[in-house]
């Protein structure tokens, strides 16, 4: 060990470092810090040894604990599962045209509801259920299978023209392009828009008002309100799935539109299928 | 000193026996202890009524529920800004008592000094006075040295014990929560909180002592910033003490060196080599130094509180300065103005503040939905808080200088809510323009929505605004 030295200036022992002859000062640090510090190295290798640490080729060391941080999600889940289990029987015995009366349990079904909603549905109803072009808007009182709960959670349970579900809502439109001429179609669309528009040529939409009776009205009805038993849209109201200008109305009689829907009654369980049809009866067009 | 070994670069700590003392400032802690100590392990035990469905602590923090109460103030999550506040307020106060009195809060009030001091207090009563504690430390682990130490553990360990024990009654209801202590049936949270304050109290206040102070609290650092010359703190009147010695030839200072203030010091230093990091302004040299001069019938004060700016005054022979100039400076001004800035303020939103309250976030995906009518409909998301402790029905109403209709999800037009006791509600709330209505095609009209108890009439607002057709 070096000699003791004392810095003539403070009076205080120097490390007996020089650079370019300046001294260091040796101000002891307490000997306990280095003792923790000690402890800390004992502490993290002891850590590594219990917990997921060290990488390796594929994955990490896995710790002699167990612990995973997916573990901990599944054990979180687990829980709340188990704290929801009453809720959840409650939801699935429960008479869903009358749940809006139990305010705890509708409370929990539409917040159960909305995440579901947001994870299966939102691709194409949109996450704030407004819709899209061809998918329609949930939030207003404008329904194709009905806006009763017991007809949304037929429709989500069945879904829509598609092949998985014998029961799916299905109905077909013809493409009126293969059957009317161009003027035909022309005048057609021309009373369309004078259904809900002050805008249009009276003596077109006189003509197309005849084509439509004979061509339209079995399913849209013959003042073009629509027959939800069949899923075919209202004519007359303010709102468009399509569009409702003469180009986009051209296109859709010239070439028929619609939708498919899955049937979420075969990927989601009861309960998910109630929740989120109680979510979507309470966005503001439920009937 | 040529062969003489350099130091290593970490030292022992050494070993502090403060001697008892007699004096005003030793009374004024006494009592300082006695009062802090007192609020600090009653409080969790007051119990103030608020009704069947509140709790009746008085002074509680409800993690799992995120409220917390003080008396007849509740506070919810939302207005942590009291908190905030209040601890905004704490900080700025001990820059005001720092600045003006220097570590006031490390010599008086200080947790870490308040239990080292009971410990002190403790081990004196066991062990005896300093004299006896140096004689026993050096001595041999005997039978009496084991008896003593194991004695003066066991005490500590139940003070520190009742602290951390104190700690988790205000996080919890305190009898019920001492019931399942005792019966071993309290969460683990309660117990590990326990054991870690416990452990830290027995630790910091029994063994590490000024260590705490010297090496691991900010606070040393932080106050010098808040210190200048007109700080009044602890100092050695060294113009008059000074040459020190026993000689009674009239050329000596009033210091007879007797060491009395060395001896008393909880953190080991000697104040006659003047400021220091490590001194704590616990006074306590003071006390001992102003006993020394009653007994060689000098003036007190030797060592007392004083300002440094009044050094050379007080060298030239002159009186110092009095308190009140040296405590009422600008910087003491500034800190008390923004202290009582803040506080107004806390008051004043805290009598603002109703029992029912109402937020209102509009929905603005999308921002209005065409009806199939062609009317414009706005949805909001409305927050209804019922802060009091019985169950309330809430009437929802709205205000605007256009046609708007309002109805709530499942109600419909049927405007009141029921809310029950210390809850909030999520109302989804719509507000329909019919078409031919100016707020339907327009940009945005006002509106504002109001909230009525109509048991108690107390009210609340929320203005906000809707969108009408021409927003997109
Ligand atoms: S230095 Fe820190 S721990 Fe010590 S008395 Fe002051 S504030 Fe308390
Ligand atoms: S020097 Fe005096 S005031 Fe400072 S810590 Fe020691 S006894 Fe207390």
């Amino acid at each position: 060990m070096a000699d003791r030295k004392v810095d003539e200036e403070t009076g205080v022992d120097t490390t007996g470092h020089s650079w370019d002859g300046i001294q260091e000062l040796n101000n002891p640090l307490p000997r306990w810090w280095l003792w923790t510090f000690y402890l800390t190295i004992i502490w993290g290798i002891g850590y590594t040894i219990a917990y997921p640490a060290w990488p390796m080729v594929s994955g990490a060391t896995a710790g002699v604990l167990g612990w995973s941080a997916r573990g901990t999600v599944a054990n979180d889940i687990a829980e709340h599962d188990g704290q929801n289990a009453n809720l959840v029987t409650a939801l699935l015995q429960a008479d869903m045209t009358t749940l809006p009366e139990n305010a705890d349990l509708n409370r929990y079904a539409v917040a159960r509801g909305g995440a579901v909603f947001r994870a299966q549905c939102s691709q194409c109803h949109g996450s704030g259920a407004a819709g899209a072009t061809g998918y329609p808007n949930l939030l207003d009182d404008d329904w194709l299978w009905g806006g009763e709960m017991e007809q949304i959670i037929y429709s989500v349970t069945h879904g829509i023209r598609n092949e998985v579900d014998p029961d799916a809502h299905w109905s077909q439109m013809p493409a009126f392009g293969d059957i009317f001429t161009k003027e035909e179609t022309a005048a057609t669309v021309e009373y369309l828009v004078s259904l809900s528009s002050s805008e249009f040529d009276a003596t077109l939409a006189e003509e197309g008002a005849t084509l439509f009776l004979d061509n339209c009205a079995a399913c849209h009805g013959d003042n073009a309100m629509g027959d939800r038993a069949v899923g075919a849209p209202n004519l007359a109201d303010a709102i468009w799935l399509y569009g409702g200008d003469r180009e986009a109305l051209t296109y859709s009689v010239e070439n028929a539109r619609f939708g498919v829907m899955p049937a979420w009654g075969q990927r989601l369980s009861e309960e998910d299928v109630r929740a989120v049809s109680a979510y979507v009866h309470a966005l503001g067009g439920g009937e | 000193m040529a062969h003489e070994p350099a130091p290593s670069l970490y030292a022992a700590q050494e070993p502090v026996f403060p001697r008892k003392v007699k004096g005003f400032y030793r009374t004024f802690k006494w009592w300082i202890m006695a009062v802090t100590l007192g609020i600090y392990y009653l409080t969790p035990w007051i119990r103030w009524d608020r009704g069947p469905n509140l709790p009746d602590q008085a002074v509680l923090v409800d993690m799992a529920n995120r409220r917390f109460y003080f008396f007849w103030i509740e506070i919810w999550s939302h207005e942590f800004y009291f908190v905030a506040g209040l601890l905004i307020m704490a900080g700025l106060g001990l820059f005001l008592f720092t600045s003006a009195l220097g570590r006031v809060w490390c010599g008086y009030t200080c947790p870490q000094t308040v239990w080292t001091d009971l410990f002190i207090l403790v081990e004196r009563w066991i062990e005896g006075d300093r004299n006896a504690r140096v004689r026993l430390w050096k001595g041999k682990w005997t039978a009496r040295k084991w008896r003593l130490r194991i004695t003066k553990w066991t005490i500590w360990l139940v003070i520190a014990m009742a602290t951390g024990g104190a700690w988790v009654f205000y996080f919890a209801d305190a009898p019920t929560l001492l019931r399942d202590l005792v019966t071993l049936s309290a969460h683990p949270a309660a117990n590990i909180t326990i054991l870690i304050l416990t452990l830290t109290t027995f630790i910091f206040g029994g063994f590490m002592r000024e260590q705490v102070c010297i090496y691991m609290c900010p606070w040393p650092r932080i106050q010098a910033a808040m210190m200048d010359p007109d700080t009044i703190t602890v100092a050695y009147r060294e113009w008059r003490g000074e040459p020190r010695g026993k000689k009674r030839d009239g050329t000596a200072g009033d210091c007879i060196d007797c060491m009395a203030c060395v001896n008393v010091c909880p953190v080991g230093i000697d104040i006659r080599d003047g400021q220091q990091m490590e001194c704590i302004t616990c006074a306590l040299c003071i006390d001992a130094c102003d006993d020394v001069m009653a007994r060689i019938g000098k003036p007190r004060g030797l060592i007392d509180y004083l300002a440094l700016s009044d050094e050379e005054a007080e060298r030239a022979g002159a009186q110092p300065r009095p308190l009140w100039q040296h405590v009422l400076r600008l910087r003491t001004i500034i800190y008390t103005a923004m202290w009582a800035a803040i506080g107004l303020g806390l008051v004043y939103a805290l009598f603002i503040r109703s029992d029912i309250e109402l937020t209102v976030s509009p929905v603005r995906n999308p921002t209005f939905v065409l009806q199939s009518d062609g009317s414009i409909r706005n949805i909001y998301d409305v927050r209804l808080r019922n802060k009091l402790g019985d169950d309330r029905q809430f009437h929802l109403s709205l205000i605007s200088d256009d046609i708007l209709r309002i109805e709530l999800e499942g109600l419909g037009r049927e405007l009141a809510i029921d809310v029950p006791a210390n809850e909030t509600i999520l109302q989804r709330v719509y507000v329909t323009a019919r078409p031919q209505d100016p707020a339907a095609s327009r940009n945005s009209t006002p509106l504002r929505l109001w909230v009525e108890d109509l048991g108690s009439g107390d009210k609340a607002s929320w203005d906000t605004i809707f969108n009408g057709r021409e927003s997109q």
